[in-house]
């Protein structure tokens, strides 16, 4: 059983109840004939929601007016007890958000964002609150581990940085790395932490270095120059890590000349194309599966091997939601030939998150506590639904959470494959 | 309680580590620097000794790659009241020797009532840095702790020997303690925080009148080692890999 956070219980010394008020020389005390009873006033203590709305980036908090439409479709929700409403509730009625567990349930899906009509934005609330608790100490221990793993290595698997292209020498095909070509590239391949050092993440990176190599595009990598890109640590709370990511890349993409830069992660797209442009760097960034739909006439007649299954996707929630592109991952899985593409009821706009954003990479097990089951468990339990053999992802972190998630739920016969994988099994046979 | 810390960086593991071109030292232009890990130790422990108790801690290092307002910043985040550098022409892979005089002669004018420092650090695993300060300082030292805890004038100090057997000291102070490892591990510095301080932060720069840095020892060569023999990988299937094995045994008369 999940246990609740806190009850929606009122802090006594946080709210009182008035038969009678007068505010501003008026009179608002309920009239009799409205109310056949005397309407109770309630009076809250505003300060935990003004610590909250002074900080840059939680004013929208505040503008919550109880709708509820967020709760409808908050994955968060969906698995426990959770939304925007009932955060602001929880915090009118005198908890701290600040040290409240709460703070680090919110995976920055976006889904509540595309529904409030007052557009209270957990976005910016999250990170604002979470920056300050972090800055106080007060961050779950698993979440702090990723954290110190970044800043020490550089990546939040603690891996070694000169390990960081050590994919590359089984990866079947020569990958350009730019220190070592010395020559300007077409696109400049940011290849990704868990694509660099995940045992299931570098299988999605050889595949794409065959892809590429295929089509014949002119790409390099970083190799051991490239860092983790370091947003999901932001959404976290971690700002000055970020910015300190951010400055070493941005210094080892204006190292070399490129045209385009391709990303494999939805994550790494969303931190170069929408936050590191404050910080200076503002280049064309492309998701991959952006990439080789606009490459779909050339890649189309080498997807010679039919790949029979049912397939269903999960739309990464920083692909679609935060950054719009619903189509391309699509328009990749309908080019392999044998491909039945199903959607599940909760896709595109609506898709489910599969619990890994915004820190939740990272706090599973915390996250755990308070939930009836993983968000990735329930995302899989809707691909079996759908009688899907596939999960098809286009998200690094999605390909191990789903993975173990159909362990853990018993579908051991539903595969996860990134699109990269499935374009690169048709390609290869 | 004046607790002071002296800390140095060492070349990062995490990355390749070249050698020089004439093959004496590693290739300093050609390495990251980072906080020797005994000391985030040592800096751990000050600060806990600090909240059990009540006293100001400060940081101190020789800055010899010109990296080390980084390091100190991130003391500061850490807990730590002051940091301060010895500052001057040094060049990175200063000797033991080195560090303990330019350390100690800054350290003394301070009159702390406690040293830490890491019991030894991967660079030159001499694990004299310590001992040094103390001879230097005329100051008594114990190396290898894992928990200090000081009451008055006297601070307990555990050490633990192989086997498991764990020795309790009563050091009087002042003293010199070498770290081993923090009664608790060393908490995170946020980045955000580290960042805060570096902007509004001072560090106090100590210069030194020092110049008898020769430690008496120098390298003669630095290469790295040669591997001898190596692992075999059986592949294939269990029979196959079986197979294999018993062929081996063969081979060498074994079976
Ligand atoms: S949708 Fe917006 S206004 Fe409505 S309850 Fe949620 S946060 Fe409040
Ligand atoms: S961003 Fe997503 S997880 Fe966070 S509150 Fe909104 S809907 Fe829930």
């Amino acid at each position: 059983m999940p246990q609740p956070i806190e009850q929606q219980k009122v802090i006594q010394d946080k709210v009182k109840e008035h038969e009678h008020l007068v505010v501003e020389g008026m009179d608002i005390s309920g009239h009799w004939n409205r109310m056949f009873g005397q309407r109770a006033i309630f009076d809250y203590d505003p300060d935990n929601l003004a610590k909250v709305a002074t900080l840059q980036g939680g004013e929208s908090l505040e503008w919550c007016y109880g709708c509820a439409k967020c709760t409808a479709v908050c994955p968060v929700d969906i698995v426990g007890d959770y939304s925007p409403r009932k955060i602001h509730r929880k915090t009118q009625l005198g908890i701290d958000l600040f040290t409240s567990e709460d703070l680090w349930l919110c995976t920055t899906c976006r889904n509540c964002l595309r529904v409030c009509p007052k557009e209270v934005d957990m976005i910016q609330i999250m990170p604002a609150v979470r920056e300050q608790a972090v800055l106080a100490g007060n961050v779950p221990a698993e979440l702090q581990k990723a954290f110190e793993d970044t800043a020490k290595f550089g990546n939040p698997l603690g891996q070694a940085q000169r390990k960081r292209d050590a994919w590359t020498k089984d990866a079947g095909t020569p990958v350009p790395i730019m220190s070592t070509i010395k020559r300007p590239v077409d696109v400049l391949w940011y290849v990704g932490s868990y694509t660099s050092y995940h045992p299931r993440g570098i299988d999605a990176a050889r595949a794409a270095a065959r892809i590429f190599a295929a089509l014949g595009v002119d790409y390099g990598i970083l190799g051991k120059e490239e860092k983790d890109d370091g947003d999901s640590q932001r959404l976290a709370g971690e700002k000055g890590l970020f910015e300190m990511l951010a400055e070493s890349n941005i210094a080892a993409f204006n190292n070399y000349e490129w045209q385009t830069m391709v990303v494999t992660g939805p994550h790494e797209y969303n931190a170069f194309k929408n936050e590191y442009p404050k910080l200076g760097f503002d280049r064309p960034v492309q998701h991959y599966t952006q990439f080789l739909a606009e490459h779909l006439d050339q890649l189309r007649p080498l997807l010679k091997h039919e790949v029979k299954a049912r397939v269903t996707f999960h739309d990464p929630c920083y692909l679609g939601r935060h950054n719009g592109e619903y189509d391309a991952p699509r328009a990749l899985l309908q080019a392999i030939p044998g491909v039945e593409l199903v959607e599940m009821g909760r896709c595109r706009e609506n898709g489910y998150c599969c619990g890994g954003g915004g820190g939740g990479m990272w706090l599973d097990s915390f996250t755990a506590k308070h939930t009836s089951m993983r968000l990735s468990e329930r995302r899989v339990r809707e691909a079996a639904e759908y009688e899907a053999e596939i999960l098809a992802v286009s998200c690094p972190f999605e390909v191990s959470r789903f993975e173990d998630a159909a362990k853990s739920t018993g579908n051991d016969t539903l595969k996860v494959r990134d699109i990269l994988e499935l374009l690169d099994l048709s390609l290869r046979g | 309680m004046k607790i002071v810390v002296a800390i140095k960086q060492v070349p990062s593991l995490a990355d390749e580590v070249e050698l020089n071109a004439e093959g004496t030292n590693l290739d300093f232009d050609a390495v990251d620097f980072v906080l020797n890990e005994w000391d985030e130790q040592a800096i751990e422990q000050a600060v806990l000794v600090k909240e059990a108790g009540s006293g100001a801690v400060t940081v101190i290092g020789v800055d010899a790659t010109g990296e080390l307002d980084g390091v100190l910043h991130t003391a500061l985040a850490k807990g730590a009241d002051a940091v301060a550098k010895v500052a001057g022409e040094f060049e990175p892979g200063l000797t033991s020797h080195a560090q303990a005089r330019l350390l100690s002669s800054a350290i003394i004018d301070m009159a702390p009532d406690l040293v830490l420092t890491g019991v030894q650090a991967p660079d030159d695993l001499d694990g004299q840095l310590g001992p040094m300060l103390a001879a230097l300082m005329d100051l008594p030292y114990v190396g290898v702790v894992n928990s200090v805890q000081v009451s008055g004038r006297t601070a307990t100090v555990h050490k633990e020997y192989a086997g498991g057997l764990m020795a309790e000291f009563s050091v009087q102070l002042p003293a010199v303690i070498g770290i081993q490892a923090a009664s608790q591990p060393p908490r995170y510095a946020p980045v955000s925080k580290v960042r805060q301080l570096a902007k509004t932060a001072t560090i106090e720069e100590i210069e030194t009148a020092e110049d008898e840095l020769e430690s008496g020892l120098s390298v003669r060569s630095m290469t790295r080692p040669v591997s001898v023999g190596h692992a075999d990988m059986i592949a294939g299937d269990a029979k196959a890999v079986a197979g294999r094995i018993i062929a081996i045994l063969n081979e060498r008369g074994l079976i």
